[in-house]
């Protein structure tokens, strides 16, 4: 097993302390562990190093104590990533598949280009949140946010889902929605309550059996890892976004 | 340029991921400290610049000399030093003319010579017309002699900037030995202009010290607007409009502040449209009268002048903005991990929305001991 006054393993398990460590180092020491056989990582005191996770594809456990830096779990396949703390900018940038799970808020742009996979946030994410996220046939990204989201939520979507659940109050965002789903052209965004102000690259569809049942399939899944009851979530009514159009730019560039 | 290449991107990646880094910290209740942790939250924030400009602005810096304008000047050569200087005792009492001591074992690329001087404007010219009298012999600097460039212009407070990463401009200039109530910081990723000395931020006048991190599209616009107020734009760097905007907006128009974070990032034509009348005639009349200083594009903004910090983003927050809270204390962060680093504690961290407003202000018992004038 790989050495390192920073890292300390046990059976499948290593412990590493970032503190102080560049995102160099402490993704060289998450690879190498990975590769000598770890399953499950709990990295502590990280500062903002970023890229943490970014292509690890190997069914690992990763715990992380602090605030990870910018492109968090990036290109990740199928492992399991669980913050306690809020995460920076570009979490989940292209993930390809796998879970993360922020116990906090996190920045701008969480699940850009997203292809695969799954985010659970229980606070509030940025701007721009599923910026062109996209799915195709099995691959079905999903991002789950707890608060509210900044403008511009599901810019260019392309397909994958998006579930904002507003559980914090009644937020001055509530029932805004500057700039969601401009530019969308596939998936499906569910939200929690009523909306007004939408563009018109969006509209509002009645939910189906189909939708109820994915609904109540990820928000079971919300409440298991931050505690919430299902049932209250669910009893509101949701609303469902889906694009106005397969080509919102037709008239632009036709 | 080779060698740039190899200092900025040692591990020779095809692609260089950056953004400048900003970071601001001020105490509302007036306690000068250090500047220990705003230079560990920007070496912590490394990542975000290339090493071709960091620098600091501390507010309560030279409070011995709380009455004078300190001049901080970078000269290219003697000569230029020797021509600011017969210029400056034409126009100005001089009453301290020093080196800024700096750390010569820190290697920054091709330092200038580094002066400070301490100075009045000389009997005849009005108190009250002193900032305008300041400010008139700053540009003729600036725009007449050749090699020289006053960095910073204000009172009880001073700019330290050159090439190279902010924790080593810290070092080099001795930022250690200084205390404030109030610091900001910047570390540069030039983008559309070159990284030299004088292009590195804060970017300062009189007052007023500004970083920024993005790209201000409008800077044509903005620019040719306040050469009218005879603002001359010298610097080779879209980040100077923004100083000299607030300048001519805040001291000489007079306008709130939140007047002047409506012009700089004013609400969508779509929302003045869905405001009540006397409101939508405020916003319209606004973008009517100062068009020409919207500032457009990405950016993020830190904008201090004495006694208060500032935060602002553009209106659809391309990017990034942390603000943080502990007591007295308020940090603002392109990264909310360099203000947990420095305040594990932080009582609460938030990211505004695009085009808010963030205002840090001295406490009304600093503000007297801190701002008011010693000669009454």
């Amino acid at each position: 097993m790989v050495e390192h006054e920073k890292m300390k393993v046990e059976e499948t398990t290593a412990v590493i302390d970032a503190q102080g460590l560049h995102h160099r180092v402490l993704n060289g020491l998450i690879k190498k562990a990975v590769f000598e056989g770890a399953k499950k990582l709990r990295i502590l005191n990280v500062h903002g190093q970023r890229y943490i996770g970014a292509g690890l594809s190997h069914g690992v456990e990763v715990e992380i104590h602090g605030t990870p830096g910018g492109d968090l779990a990036s290109f990740m396949g199928g492992s399991r990533i669980t913050v306690y703390g809020n995460v920076e900018d570009g979490c989940g940038n292209t993930m390809a598949g796998g879970e993360v799970v922020v116990h906090g808020h996190a920045g701008d742009i969480v699940g850009y280009a997203m292809r695969g996979g799954r985010i659970f946030i229980r606070g509030c994410v940025g701007y721009r949140a599923a910026i062109h996220m996209k799915g195709f046939q099995e691959r079905k990204p999903v991002l789950v946010v707890g608060g509210n989201a900044g403008d511009f939520l599901g810019e260019y979507m392309a397909g994958g889902v998006i579930v904002l659940l507003r559980l914090n109050g009644s937020g001055e965002r509530e029932g805004k929605a500057n700039f969601l789903g401009t530019g969308m052209h596939g998936g499906t965004i569910y939200l929690r309550g009523e909306i007004s102000g939408l563009n018109n690259h969006v509209r509002s569809v009645e939910m189906n059996g189909e939708d109820l049942r994915l609904l109540r399939e990820l928000v079971e899944k919300f409440s298991r890892h931050f505690g919430y009851d299902t049932d209250r979530i669910l009893k509101d009514g949701f609303t469902k976004l889906i694009p106005a159009a397969r080509r919102p730019y037709h008239e632009h560039y036709s | 340029m080779e060698n740039l290449g190899c200092a900025n991107n040692p591990y020779r990646d095809s692609k260089v991921v950056e953004a400048c880094s900003l970071f601001g910290v001020m105490d509302r209740g007036g306690r000068r400290f250090d500047g220990k942790d705003i230079i560990r939250a920007m070496a912590n924030m490394r990542e975000r610049g290339n090493g071709l400009g960091g620098g600091f602005a501390v507010y309560g810096l030279y409070p011995d000399y709380r009455d004078y304008y300190a001049f901080h000047l970078m000269y290219e050569n003697t000569t230029a030093k020797r021509r600011t200087e017969e210029f400056l005792a034409k126009h100005f009492n001089l009453h301290l003319t020093e080196e800024i001591p700096t750390n010569n074992n820190i290697q920054l690329s091709n330092p200038p010579l580094l002066w400070r001087y301490f100075l009045q404007p000389k009997k005849g010219c009005g108190r009250s017309s002193w900032d305008d009298y300041v400010l008139e012999k700053v540009m003729t600097v600036n725009n007449a002699i050749e090699g020289a460039f006053v960095f910073s212009s204000g009172r009880d407070m001073g700019v330290f900037k050159g090439v190279g990463y902010p924790e080593d401009a810290a070092e080099y200039f001795c930022l250690e030995e200084y205390e404030g109530y109030m610091w900001t910081a910047h570390g540069r990723f030039p983008t559309n202009t070159p990284g030299w000395w004088g292009g590195a931020q804060p970017f300062s006048v009189l007052d007023w010290a500004v970083v920024h991190n993005g790209e201000i599209s409008s800077y044509g616009t903005n620019r040719r607007y306040l050469e009218m107020y005879r603002y001359l734009c010298t610097m080779h760097t879209d980040t100077e409009v923004l100083v000299y905007a607030l300048d001519l907006l805040r001291r000489v128009h007079g306008l709130p502040l939140e007047v002047v974070s409506k012009v700089f990032a004013p609400p969508f034509w779509f929302e003045i449209d869905r405001m009540e009348r006397k409101e939508k005639e405020l916003y319209t009349a606004l973008r009517q009268v100062y068009g020409s200083l919207l500032m457009n594009g990405p950016f993020t903004v830190i904008f201090t002048s004495r006694g208060e910090m500032v935060g602002l983003t553009d209106r659809i927050k391309l990017r990034p903005l942390c603000v943080g809270v502990k007591d007295d204390l308020i940090y603002m962060s392109s990264e909310e991990a360099a203000i947990r680093l420095v305040c594990p504690s932080v009582e609460r961290c938030w990211r505004p929305k695009g085009g808010e407003l963030v205002v840090g202000r001295l406490r009304a018992q600093a503000v007297e001991k801190l701002l008011a004038s010693s000669e009454v």
